[in-house]
């Protein structure tokens, strides 16, 4: 269990979660950068770049 | 055999690959965050067997693929195929060297000479960044008012990417395109991308739905492939009233939203292909 940085909610860590996973805060919404499996921290994920895609 | 997974942000893309990697038996998987990457020009200590290239930023996937590259190391996809396909002009220059049909493309570097260029072409004109992605300022220019001002506008954005005019002719696409995935030498799926919009990314909001492979679709596909040397790339066709014709090829693809809508296994499709590149079963 972790902390959404942007409205606290309380975000579950799935059991195939891995470190740099983008995942959606279900409170929010926010985009969400996961920093940390062990223990479970989250970042807001990066804003997009110029160069990002394909 | 040890796969080095070069990656930032891992999308679901890479989650379906990584999962894929993860069920091959003796594969050894190696996470590779570019933001954590340093390299030393001269040292070539990596012992990858094959290095998967999935960043998220073009630059830093380039710019890894070249050191890892020049450091002997194998990698999906080779460098060349990077540069190549990271900028539209030398994705045309291959295209057209390979004799695969694409639309008429001009480039300029002037807003004058680009004018000149677009009136010969013929409005409605498409300007494109030579580098950019996601369809990112991407501007159909539909009269010669508007293209003074874009121009004009371009001029001033400050950097000299955007002074480089690449134009290609508009294709009126019925509200779809055709995006085909190449894996080696097999177009193994394709979807039509459909959007109200012009523009029909997948990321702008475009709409996928599974599309037959032809063999007109898979024969131009793969020909693309070839033209800007090969691997795992995804096409992006326009049906027009001349046949089928190339407008870009992508060398990071995304595929998350076509494996349902295909059927087809996409992810275990690249797996298969970077192990045999790593066995060096694939030149």
């Amino acid at each position: 269990m972790a902390v959404c940085p942007v409205c606290d909610a309380e975000v579950e860590l799935g059991v195939d979660a891995e470190q740099g996973e983008l995942i959606e805060c279900p409170e929010c919404g926010t985009e969400l950068e996961v920093t940390g499996v062990d223990p479970f921290e989250l970042s807001e994920a990066p804003q997009e770049e110029e160069d990002w895609g394909e | 055999m040890k796969v080095g997974f070069l990656h930032s942000l891992l999308r679901k893309d890479e989650k379906f690959l990584l999962e894929e990697f993860r069920r091959r038996e003796g594969v050894e998987l190696e996470m590779i965050d570019d933001r954590k990457l340093e390299f030393t020009i001269g040292e070539n200590g990596y012992d990858y067997d094959v290095v998967v290239e999935r960043s998220i930023n073009h630059s830093r996937a380039l710019h890894a693929l070249e050191l890892f590259g020049a450091a002997g190391v194998p990698c999906v996809n080779d460098p060349a195929v990077a540069r190549v396909c990271g900028d539209k002009l030398l994705t045309s220059l291959a295209l057209a060297k390979a004799g695969v049909p694409q639309p008429e493309v001009r480039v300029a570097f002037t807003e004058s000479s680009a004018i000149s260029a677009m009136e010969k072409i013929g409005y409605p004109v498409v300007l494109k960044p030579a580098v950019g992605s996601w369809g990112r300022l991407l501007s159909k220019v539909n009269d010669r008012d508007a293209a003074e001002s874009l121009l004009e506008h371009k001029a001033i954005l400050g950097t000299y990417h955007h002074s480089i005019f690449y134009m290609q002719d508009y294709v009126p696409k019925r509200g779809r395109d055709i995006r085909a995935f190449v894996v080696g030498d097999e177009c193994v799926a394709a979807i039509y991308r459909t959007s109200e919009h012009w523009i029909t990314n997948t990321a702008r909001g475009a709409v996928a739905t599974n599309c037959p492979v032809t063999p007109e679709l898979a024969e131009i596909s793969v020909n693309a492939a070839k033209a800007i040397g090969g691997g795992v790339v995804a096409i992006d066709v326009f049906e027009t009233e001349n046949g089928l014709q190339v407008n870009e090829v992508n060398y990071t693809m995304e595929f998350k939203n076509s494996i349902t809508t295909t059927g087809v296994d996409i992810p275990a499709k690249i797996v298969d292909y970077v192990i045999a590149k790593g066995a060096g079963d694939v030149g």
